[in-house]
């Protein structure tokens, strides 16, 4: 697919987008449709496109598996810790009205930050998914 | 209806190519249904990860797997396995008789923790998407079960998988 410019280019136009809409949908899945997973999940497939049409190599110089495979738990760490931090303030597990002084504003800020933590495990365990699958048999 | 015509077309399909395509196309079908019945949030999950990223698996597996055409020739209609499947389908279809009807407020799903969540989330937890209150806030526990439930399945795939490299690395010089 590399070599017709027709698919390069459109999915060119298209990465920058898609990313966007995925940034999109993972902070204002508060106010409409969406959240953490299908941001995750729409960020992925952005990544996923650039490395169907750039080929594998390109894609994990620019995002290397490393990078990936830190993501992945980094995502179920910032989540259990938010839960961690609200238990070491003195609430339950997971209660956020403890973390900041107004429990409203203590909620958006959870929710906020667990939300990200679900995008980015999402993501980095679809790329992750994608990469272990197109990786093999090559070289 | 055109989902079950989706569904009866995969079963006749021998190519591995266009099932693929046509299992994408039922769960863009299952999206535009769950935006009918109004859960717009699960449409947006299914059109991303049953058409979006489901389908490009298929075909990444696809392409690394050799085809072979001829074995795939025929179609076995089996009599035991199609009976089990109809009898099933049957007593589904029977049990939903029970059920409350679409949108009855006196339903059981409905009169439990549904109000709360109606009446008081914008007041406890804020955000005007009340899906978002719900499994962010009110079900955080069980969201963060499905998280490591997604991050335990990339885990697995990389032991399955991803050992390639470190191979190639323990025998270079």
């Amino acid at each position: 697919m590399h070599h017709n410019i027709i698919v390069r280019e459109v999915a060119n136009l298209f990465f920058p987008i898609i990313i966007l809409f995925g940034l999109y949908v993972q902070f204002h899945g508060d106010f409409g449709p969406g959240g953490g997973f299908q941001a995750g999940v729409i960020i992925a497939v952005g990544i996923i496109l650039y490395a169907l049409v750039h080929g594998l190599d390109k894609t994990r110089r620019l995002i290397p598996e490393k990078a990936v495979r830190i993501g992945m738990s980094l995502g179920v760490l910032l989540y259990a810790g938010v839960g961690v931090v609200t238990l070491l303030l003195g609430a339950e597990f997971l209660n956020y009205n403890v973390l900041v002084a107004n429990p409203l504003t203590g909620q958006h800020l959870g929710i906020f930050l667990i939300e990200l933590g679900v995008g980015i495990t999402v993501a980095t365990v679809m790329v992750m998914i994608f990469y272990a699958f197109a990786g093999r048999g090559q070289e | 209806m055109m989902l079950t015509a989706t569904a009866v077309a995969l079963l006749c399909i021998q190519s591995l190519f266009v099932a693929a395509m046509l299992t994408g196309i039922y769960s863009l079908l299952s999206a535009a249904l769950f935006v009918l019945l109004d859960a717009v949030d699960v449409a947006f999950t299914e059109a991303a990860v049953g058409a979006g990223i489901t389908t490009v698996l298929f075909l990444g597996m696809l392409a690394r797997i050799p085809s072979r055409p001829e074995q795939y020739r025929k179609l076995h209609l089996r009599v035991g396995p199609m009976l089990a499947v109809l009898i099933t389908g049957a007593a589904l279809i029977y049990a939903t008789h029970d059920m409350p009807a679409f949108g009855d407020p006196k339903a059981p799903a409905n009169v439990h923790v549904a109000p709360r969540y109606i009446n008081d989330s914008a007041r406890e937890v804020g955000p005007p998407n009340i899906v978002t209150s719900v499994l962010a806030s009110y079900r955080g526990y069980d969201t963060l079960g499905e998280v490591t439930v997604i991050f335990t399945a990339g885990v697995g795939v990389l032991l399955l998988l991803g050992h390639r490299r470190r191979r190639e690395d323990r025998d270079a010089p």
